[in-house]
């Protein structure tokens, strides 16, 4: 009986200890759920929860609130979260232009900040923050890739993007890299429906290459009205363009165009393959790009908590630059301004089993990081 | 800038107007009619947009979706008229704001639930498939091309239905003195109820054929209602002319503007600046040509003789 007692009460004390350890964490998710960009924040909540639920670490809560894409209405949201929620952590925008009119009063307050896609360039250099991480990537990345890619074969492009801080960034970053001559540099209006306009130009322009960057329903308008056109030069973009959450409103339109991304469905390795499979096992479909770098950053949050209590600032963020985590995108971790030093690869729409899907077909950079994070002083 | 570009550029805005006409016809029909400012107007053509798309998704079938967008918007637009705007036509405007305002919300949610988050896959049907060559090299889609004949098509049937029509006698009636006729026996509130559902219809089918064009999802409906609003009173709120007028006037002006303004810009500054400054200012345009024709004609090009 007193062994039995003793056992017992060893097993408590070991409990007890590891409650210790796993601290309760609670994280705020400001995302797009209602909208035009609905699918965008669908896809991150539900890759960002996939990872909460994989790490089992109960002592995790998420709060998740619609930002309905308008800057006012997430800067709201994040008041309410860290002063009545008491919020630790906050995650889960989408679009630049939230980003920027959150994260700064965000860390101010000593919240840490992981965003699971938008990274302007003004918080990668001068502007960049001890607890403001970025788990996607740095907005230029995927822009400069294509720029890089259309050195190739191409020798007059044409880019396009809507007039937003992303939008900026992904032209500066595509002409970073590209060399060649521009037909034509045109700024949309975030939200645009109709294209024809901007395509009669293209036409014109006498371009052998068009580089768009139209997330969500802007480019899903966009490719049904150019194959509708008869224009017949090619396309690229950066993955976003022809990712997992418009491909299937797009059509066979998409077939063909050529994009950037630090990760597609068909990647060979066994930690994707899981990841696709389930994240489609969850929620019936394929996970877009947004919904990997949701993932990522669930895991690595999931990875510090599971070291470090979020209260002890430096310690959490220790854990968290260690990046810790099996990404499907494979090679992770931080650059110094806290955002990815990764692969970038070049994809391919193609179909698969009658569903429109990326197709890898090269790398195109190897451990990639940002022209800002010289700038950066942390 | 070549002539193949301009005539182009010349059929997209007008192709933007006649699309912009079909929604604002109703919006100014319903006002002129009813009195009621009815923001729920762009909730009627993401209804028209989804029952085509789903329709067409079901049977393979584009026309069946159209007709079924025409059904759906004009049975949504006569029961919402039922339950809800009936009780608004005494009410003053703002109350009318708020109410249809709180029907977008239903609306939206509403489609949300029923149809998810992602946008929905319409294609163009075959027999208007391609493009046809324009003067010059340039080559157009035959698609945008029907969308015109459809608008001149509505706008015929329109003035036809108005003007030469007992139907269209009440209508007029109505517009001009809606005690009056309901005095004389007219039964008022079936005319009401017709006029919101015609509206309705218009709205339903501008959202069902630019459905094709772009991504049907919730939410489509706002920014086309904003410009919408800025067609009819500009054209003279209740003037069906004047929509047709003002729609023409907006859709040639915003494309223009958006392949002039940078192009002048190039002129002072280098292309990159040119390009964000002068997009940001052709935005802005159709605005600044609200408040000067505002400013000369505060009703608007068109205004209705009685008001």
């Amino acid at each position: 009986m007193k062994k039995i007692l003793a056992a017992a009460t060893m097993a408590l004390g070991l409990g007890a200890s590891g409650l210790a350890i796993a601290e309760p964490l609670k994280i705020g998710m400001i995302t797009t759920l209602s909208g035009g960009g609905a699918g965008l924040g669908v896809d991150t909540r539900d890759g960002f929860m996939l990872a909460i639920k994989q790490s089992g670490n109960k002592d995790i809560t998420v709060v998740t609130e619609d930002d309905a894409q308008k800057p006012e209405l997430a800067v709201q949201i994040a008041d309410k979260m860290i002063q009545s929620d008491n919020v630790d952590l906050l995650t889960g925008i989408v679009w630049s232009n939230l980003l920027m009119a959150v994260v700064p009063g965000a860390v101010a307050q000593d919240k840490f900040y992981v965003s699971t896609n938008a990274a302007p360039a003004a918080l990668a250099g001068a502007g960049c923050n001890k607890l403001y991480f970025n788990a996607a990537y740095q907005n230029d990345n995927l822009h400069e890739a294509v720029g890089e890619y259309a050195n190739k074969s191409y020798k007059k492009m044409f880019i396009l993007a809507p007039n937003y801080p992303a939008g900026k960034d992904s032209l500066t970053g595509f002409k970073r890299y590209y060399k060649g001559e521009l037909a034509g540099e045109v700024y949309t209006k975030v939200g645009q429906t109709d294209y024809a306009a901007e395509i009669a130009q293209m036409r014109a322009s006498g371009a052998d290459g068009i580089f768009v960057f139209l997330p969500g329903g802007m480019g899903i308008s966009f490719m049904k009205q150019f194959a509708q056109s008869g224009v017949k030069i090619p396309v690229m973009g950066p993955g976003f363009s022809f990712s997992q959450d418009v491909l299937p409103a797009i059509g066979d339109a998409a077939l063909g165009a050529k994009a950037s991304g630090q990760w597609a469905p068909d990647f060979d390795t066994d930690v994707s393959r899981k990841f696709v499979t389930d994240f489609k096992a969850e929620y019936n479909r394929l996970p877009s790009i947004y919904a990997l770098q949701a993932y990522d950053a669930g895991q690595l949050i999931a990875s510090a908590a599971a070291k470090a209590d979020v209260k002890d600032t430096e310690a959490f963020r220790a854990e968290l630059l260690k990046a810790d985590i099996k990404s499907p995108r494979g090679k992770f971790k931080f650059n110094t301004n806290q955002h990815p030093i990764q692969d970038i690869y070049l994809t391919e729409v193609v179909k698969k089993d009658g569903v429109l899907t990326n197709k890898t077909v090269e790398k195109i950079f190897a451990d990639h990081g940002d022209a800002y994070a010289k700038d950066c002083k942390i | 800038m070549t002539i193949s570009l301009a005539l182009e550029q010349l059929l997209n805005g007008i192709q933007l107007g006649v699309m912009l006409f079909l929604m604002s016809a109703g919006l100014t029909l319903i006002f002129g009619v009813m009195g009621l400012i009815n923001l729920a107007h762009g909730s009627l053509y993401m209804v028209g947009a989804f029952a085509c798309a789903a329709v067409a998704a079901l049977t393979g079938s584009f026309w069946l979706g159209l007709v079924a967008s025409l059904a759906c918007a004009a049975a949504a637009g006569a029961i919402v008229e039922l339950l809800v705007i009936r009780r608004l036509y005494d009410r003053d405007h703002l109350d009318q704001v708020l109410a249809t305002f709180a029907l977008i919300l239903i609306f939206s949610e509403g489609t949300r639930w029923l149809f998810g988050s992602f946008p929905l896959y319409l294609d163009i049907p075959p027999l208007l498939q391609g493009a046809v060559a324009l003067p010059g090299d340039a080559t157009y889609p035959v698609y945008r091309l029907a969308i015109i004949a459809v608008g001149a098509l509505v706008a015929l049937g329109l003035y036809l239905l108005i003007g030469k029509t007992r139907l269209g006698m009440r209508i007029r009636a109505g517009e001009s003195d809606r005690e009056m006729i309901g005095a004389l026996g007219v039964d008022i509130r079936t005319l009401y109820t017709l006029v919101f559902a015609l509206g309705s219809a218009l709205a339903g089918l501008a959202g069902a054929i630019v459905g094709p064009l772009q991504s049907v999802q919730v939410g489509m409906g706002e920014p086309v209602l904003i410009l919408a609003f800025v067609v009819i009173v500009i054209g003279g709120i209740g003037s069906i002319k004047g929509a047709l007028i003002g729609a023409l006037l907006v859709g040639i002006t915003d494309t223009l503007g958006r392949l002039l303004l940078p192009q002048l810009l190039t002129l002072f500054m280098d292309p990159s600046q040119a390009g964000m400054i002068g997009g940001a200012a052709a935005s802005m345009l159709i605005y600044v040509v609200m408040a000067v024709i505002l400013s000369v004609k505060p009703r608007g090009l068109f205004p209705p003789a009685h008001a």
